[in-house]
């Protein structure tokens, strides 16, 4: 990522605030957004993107954080559902470039990868992190 | 007919119910447990305590052999994604949710949902139709709102008592469909009259609807 980017992060928890910091340190322009404003504690002192107070299932919301104009959707939220909302109107809707979803159900995770919405799954990828050390050190005792 | 209902409150009870009586067969999928006993209780009908969001729920509440699916929760996001995962993983034929937030009517059907319906919407719609015309006894919005089907009663003095339909000349995109006049039913041609008393059933599109009502209510309406 040379050029700075315009990234919508949908959800401040620990993973978008994750994000939103690491991403305003590299130069990107950011704009959070979370329902709870004492979600944006989380966000570092040098954060220089923006925070928007209001729930990403309103198209009105995403509107205002400029989704139109984004180079990068990050739909984060707590919820599952959510972020696959966010992420299949970012797509559709407001035509983002880039769209990718957390989304922490396998089984749903799974069928939305199959339409064509990229998505990550937090579940399977610390299980299969999980099971690739079982494998290294997987000697049993005797 | 297999219809499975996604949601909580009496609404559910009620639509339950009312889709047994006329020979369905409905399952119904609600979150909160407590909801669930008193429900299997009342109705005579499959329910599932559960996220009708998930795969694995829907999988149990029949959803491959389903017709419909009707996602009615207080939540967008979770009627949106009942509906898609019914319709492309389990192939059910027909979704139907409702919309919370009226901006996302458009967004929903854009999503694949076959009919999203925003009572939000509706009421407010309603209302708007019905300010200043006592006259309009019931209102229907068909087709997703490009259609309303409005009953009128004509008392003395309205502009269209005593004309023909040729005389009225009603505007484009409006239809009177029908009067009942006490206990018949005529479908009205050009040359007939209407009358003081008469109930007029009629069709319009959502620009023809005022122009109609001003034809047969005056200006005062």
């Amino acid at each position: 990522m040379a050029k700075s980017l315009f990234i919508v992060i949908v959800g401040c928890g620990r993973l978008g605030s994750h994000l939103a910091n690491g991403l305003s340190a590299q130069g990107h322009g950011v704009v959070v957004i979370d329902l709870r404003p004492e979600a944006f504690a989380a966000l570092d002192a040098q954060f220089s993107g923006f925070k928007l107070v209001g729930d990403a299932v309103e198209s009105e919301v995403l509107r205002q954080a400029r989704l139109d104009q984004a180079d990068l959707l990050l739909a984060v939220a707590e919820e599952d559902n959510v972020n696959l909302m966010v992420a299949q109107v970012g797509q559709k809707v407001f035509a983002v470039p880039r769209v990718m979803a957390r989304v922490a159900d396998p089984a749903r995770e799974e069928a939305y990868r199959q339409f064509g919405i990229q998505t990550v799954c937090p579940t399977t990828l610390a299980g299969e992190a999980l099971l690739a050390t079982l494998g290294r050190s997987g000697e049993a005792r005797r | 007919m297999k219809i499975i209902i996604i949601g909580g409150g009496r609404v559910v009870y009620f639509l339950a119910k009312l889709f047994i009586s006329k020979g369905h067969r409905p399952v119904i999928v609600s979150q909160d447990p407590a909801e669930c006993e008193r429900l299997s209780r009342e109705v005579k009908a499959l329910v599932l305590c559960g996220d009708g969001s998930h795969p694995p729920v829907l999988e149990a509440a029949g959803a491959r052999e389903a017709e419909a699916v009707l996602a009615i929760t207080p939540r967008d996001q979770d009627n949106l994604v009942a509906c898609q995962l019914a319709a492309k993983m389990f192939g059910v034929p027909r979704s139907l949710a409702l919309v919370n937030d009226p901006d996302n009517l458009e967004v929903f059907r854009r999503l694949g949902v076959n009919v999203a319906f925003s009572t939000t919407h509706i009421m407010a719609t309603l209302i708007e139709q019905q300010a200043g015309f006592d006259e309009i006894v019931n209102l229907m919005p068909l087709a997703q709102g490009k259609v309303t089907v409005s009953e009128v009663a004509l008392r003395a003095g309205l502009p269209a008592v005593g004309r023909s339909l040729a005389e009225l000349a009603m505007p484009p995109g409006s239809l009177i469909g029908s009067v009942i006049r006490g206990e018949t039913v005529l479908v009205p041609r050009g040359p007939d009259r209407l009358a003081e008393g008469d109930r007029l059933i009629i069709l319009t599109t959502p620009e023809s609807y005022a122009p109609a009502m001003r034809c047969l209510l005056g200006d005062e309406a």
